[in-house]
């Protein structure tokens, strides 16, 4: 008998979009893996990179072009100013249900034992360096990097 | 569901949350935090008196509430009940389990 009785014991997530609402999708996995005692890994690559970017991470944006769900025509979403609107509106209801901006997301999923990774490819395709990024992060990987830190029995990889 | 601790018969749910907060006393936490290997000290007792007193005032609890409280940082509450810490502390303070995400 195998002694995997299926349980999930670490989840890998990678993140590669920088609309708010992925990045915040993202880190609630993340931070509802550990609050159920499972182990959380994130990688953050191309867009997602801006998740942990010092100087972009508190200017993230909800998409309103190509959003089906925002009931809006995509030529209204294009308008100037409509981006920072719904932006704005979803800031406020997240604080309304007690959801942390982008910066305190990132020092609780440190503190709640999340790892960090930058993805190497993206950081020298945006020349970021690691200076530019979140000072916790827990350093910049390669792919092969990543999935060595996901091996083991009840990983479950996850492409946000 | 009932469970016997300490020769007490004790209203729970199918998880083993106290359904009965009044039945709760330290007594009942400690065997409660021993079956989820948690071995209590003074500092674990201050955190599950806190959440006692937020579930008394009706406060819905989250680590991003708890990190706030100014009892235990989000990093030592980890420390204290490693595994799923909010559900685990929750448990032993014979308050229901938290339905929060964050």
């Amino acid at each position: 008998m195998s002694q995997d009785n299926g349980e999930v014991r670490k989840m890998m997530i990678i993140l590669s979009k920088a609309t708010l609402e992925n990045v915040y999708a993202a880190f609630v996995l993340a931070n509802g893996a550990r609050m159920e005692g499972i182990e959380a890994e994130m990688f953050f690559t191309f867009f997602g990179l801006e998740a942990v970017h010092k100087k972009k991470l508190e200017h993230l944006h909800v998409a309103t072009v190509g959003n089906p769900a925002m009931h809006m025509p995509t030529m209204l979403g294009g308008l100037p100013g409509m981006e920072a609107l719904a932006t704005h509106m979803m800031k406020k209801e997240m604080e309304r249900i007690d959801m942390p901006d982008v910066h305190e997301f990132l020092d609780i999923l440190k503190a709640s034992g999340v790892k960090l990774w930058a993805c190497k490819l993206a950081m020298d395709m945006f020349h970021y360096k690691r200076e530019d990024l979140y000072d916790d992060i827990d350093g910049v990987l390669t792919v092969g990097d990543f999935y060595k830190q996901g091996s083991g029995v009840g990983t479950h990889m996850l492409f946000v | 569901m009932e469970k016997t601790i300490a020769n007490t018969v004790l209203k729970v749910n199918e998880e083993g949350y106290l359904t009965d907060f009044s039945q709760w006393t330290k007594e009942v936490g400690s065997t409660l935090a021993q079956e989820a290997n948690i071995s209590m000290t003074p500092r674990h007792w201050e955190v599950i008196t806190y959440l006692q007193r937020e579930f008394k005032n009706e406060v819905p609890l989250s680590i991003r509430r708890i990190g706030k409280s100014g009892v235990v940082d989000i990093k030592e509450f980890y420390q204290l009940f490693p595994m799923a810490p909010l559900k685990t502390a929750s448990k032993i303070a014979g308050i229901p389990k938290p339905v929060s995400c964050i």
